[in-house]
């Protein structure tokens, strides 16, 4: 297929939601209405600079931003190739990325005036965010969760139940995230009238890929501002985990149209591209599921697959449609790491930084561990560390003592 | 062009009665099997058939037809297979209307053309295709049109006056009315409620309204056969199917009777709305 370079990478999507193919609003006829409510209080919302100025108060005294860009010197030095800084997005409130993008949804919730959320979460991370701000602004929420990620992700599942929120374990399908996405579907669906739905990353019916980006996009903001006050420059590289890839697109998408720097998300292989994993576009094609056309894990009859990632954060059998697209015209360059991989660098980056990482970015780092050595020494290479990894350590901690 | 839907539809508007409309999942709880409820269904009564096609992440339906189509692709059914079905189910009926309703996935994946093609000639008459709202009619509905097939759209509560046009222009057949905002097998649809609807959506067609969704018994499908054009009931058969399986989900002597007795009682309810109508 020949696809043509656009002119620029950061117009997208049309006003249809389209990204190229990819995109778009394959939804139920009874979400349909609340999408385009949506959108038009989205279109308003970010009009109105009361929005904006309330949102940037929030962000800084609640959330913490911005979050550091910090030099990783004895990572750097350690593999002995290009320098290394890591955007601190576990430093937030919440301790990952996805505060950012549910901040800016809870505020156009109650702009809506809704007052029941919902949302899904994998590794839990966009569930605390979302159960954290509905404590904050006195909403109702309840979070959808595959019954194997409630098993393997606990501690989240407690910080929650805190925090008020209602966490419903998901049995039906394969128990990990699409599963839980089905079921806020459903629920909305049936509760479409005083509900908001929080997804957690830039996939969807159109416009949650756009809003969830802009929303991220202050990671890549603050990025393209901190490496100018550091080193005076662009950085040469970035690299970002991606299950759905919201924290991705947040880094990428300010960047998108700098045709120096190189841009790699980093997929889960699981246990390897050939067997069971969770890299959609490496293993994966087009395809339409939760209100997108999408790359997705399918069988010949377009069944979904089950993925497989040892980081329910990135169990999931698609990406975000703009992700698809930018792999297409091939402005991003598509990476996996398998868990073993993502397991090595969770330990090095702990021990060298003193950091540790949650399992998701730790397949960022994984790379980072391949590409960096082969840089030169003035390559500027920034890795978002979109989590970190206090909810992984009983998970970790069981996998290291079962396997010594 | 006219499908053995707008034939069907007309015949019972002149003998004054709404439709029963019957839903069962395609190769539920094996393709034989499912072969045989499909054929039993007209003889029992249903004067239209709907015909799921499994996928894994069905995301309008509750529980009873998620495990439909699990148990389905577990049997090995494909949407290949569903036409295959139909086809052979055309072998003695070529006058029930038969449906297929589904995701877009599967028939994406299977190419938009060629799916349609093959449809046709397998005897399908029309498609209800819950994730492609009128916003992606490029998608399917206007190539289903153009080869001839019936898009039947889904109008619910949460479709207003404003938008119903837009629903309506280019649905054919009839008009799939959701009685409640939710998934398939939930609460019951307030018949009052249901005909103010109805009316409501006459005002925009001259096309059949059928009502589906939370319709369990016979008395339930009289009270809304006689408010609209047509009773659909699907999760209610899947659960008398389910119901008479072994433990291990395998068919039993039991499993074509026990939908063709409950679709025969469902029928009788609808058909009585006749006489209250008069």
């Amino acid at each position: 297929m020949n696809i043509a370079k656009p002119n620029s990478y950061r117009s997208g999507p049309d006003e249809r939601g389209h990204f190229g193919i990819f995109g778009g609003r394959f939804v139920a006829e009874t979400l349909m209405p609340l999408i385009l409510d949506l959108e038009k209080a989205y279109t308003a919302a970010k009009a109105d600079p009361a929005f904006q100025a309330e949102m940037n108060g929030y962000l800084k005294n609640y959330v913490g931003r911005p979050s550091p860009l910090y030099f990783a010197e004895r990572l750097t030095d350690h593999l002995g190739g290009a320098k290394i800084y890591l955007k601190r997005e576990e430093l937030n409130h919440t301790g990952s990325h996805k505060v950012n993008n549910v901040l800016g949804q809870i505020m156009l919730a109650r702009r809506m005036g809704k007052k029941r959320i919902i949302a899904e979460t994998g590794a839990g991370q966009h569930g605390v965010a979302t159960a954290t701000l509905c404590a904050r602004f006195g909403l109702e929420c309840i979070v959808y969760m595959g019954a194997v990620d409630v098993e393997r992700q606990q501690p989240n599942v407690i910080r929650m139940e805190m925090l008020g929120a209602t966490v419903m374990p998901v049995q039906s399908g394969t128990r990990t995230l699409k599963d839980a996405m089905n079921e806020a579907l459903r629920d909305w669906v049936t509760n479409v009238h005083n509900t908001f739905y929080c997804i957690g990353t830039v996939a969807g019916p159109h416009p949650y890929p756009m809003l969830v980006r802009d929303f991220q996009s202050i990671i890549g903001n603050e990025t393209k501002t901190q490496m100018q006050e550091v080193e005076g420059r662009l950085p040469d590289s970035l690299v970002a985990c991606i299950g759905g890839g919201s924290n991705a697109m947040g880094l990428f998408h300010p960047f998108l149209d700098d045709p120096s720097v190189e841009i790699f998300g980093v997929e889960a292989a699981g246990h390897g591209l050939t067997q069971l994993h969770a890299a959609s576009i490496a293993g994966g094609r087009p395809g339409v599921l939760h209100g997108n056309r999408t790359y997705l894990l399918m069988d010949a009859d377009g069944q979904i697959q089950d993925a497989h990632s040892i980081s329910a954060g990135l169990d999931y059998p698609g990406i975000g449609p703009e992700h698809s697209w930018l792999h297409e015209v091939g402005r991003v360059n598509y990476l996996s790491a398998t868990d073993d991989e993502a397991l090595a660098a969770f330990q090095l980056l702990s021990k060298l930084e003193g950091i540790i990482p949650a399992l998701e970015p730790a397949h960022a780092i994984a790379k980072v561990m391949e590409l960096a050595p082969k840089r030169p020494k003035d390559h500027l290479m920034v890795v978002n560390l979109s989590g970190r990894g206090d909810k992984d350590v009983p998970q970790v901690g069981d996998i290291l003592r079962g396997k010594k | 062009m006219t499908t053995r839907i707008d034939t069907r539809f007309a015949e019972l508007k002149k003998q004054g009665r709404a439709a029963f409309v019957t839903y069962v999942m395609a190769g539920d709880p094996d393709l034989t099997t499912s072969l045989d409820i499909v054929k039993a269904l007209p003889k029992a009564g249903a004067d239209v058939v709907e015909l799921g096609i499994p996928f894994t992440d069905p995301m309008a339906d509750g529980p009873s037809i998620q495990a439909a189509g699990l148990r389905a692709l577990k049997a090995g059914m494909t949407l290949k297979k569903t036409l295959e079905l139909v086809r052979d189910f055309r072998k003695e009926d070529n006058i029930t209307p038969l449906v297929l309703m589904g995701y877009y996935n599967p028939i994406y994946i299977y190419g938009v053309d060629k799916f349609l093609a093959d449809a046709k000639t397998s005897g399908v008459d029309g498609l209800i295709i819950v994730d492609l709202p009128p916003e992606e009619d490029e998608e399917l509905c206007l190539p289903a049109l153009k080869a001839g097939l019936n898009f039947i759209r889904l109008a619910t509560p949460t479709t207003d006056d404003k938008r119903l046009p837009a629903v309506l222009a280019n649905t054919s057949g009839f008009v799939y009315y959701v009685s409640i905002a939710g998934i398939t097998g939930a609460a019951a649809a307030d018949a009052n409620a249901v005909g103010e609807a109805v009316a409501r959506i006459k005002r925009h067609t001259r096309l059949p309204i059928c009502v589906g969704f939370g319709i369990r018994t016979p008395e339930a499908a009289r009270a809304i056969a006689e408010k609209a054009d047509g009773s659909v009931v699907g999760t209610a058969l899947v659960d008398a199917l389910k119901n008479s399986l072994d433990a291990d989900g395998r068919a039993t002597a039991k499993t074509v009777n026990a939908v063709a007795e409950l679709t025969a009682a469902l029928a009788r309810g609808v058909k009585g709305a006749q006489q209250a109508a008069e």
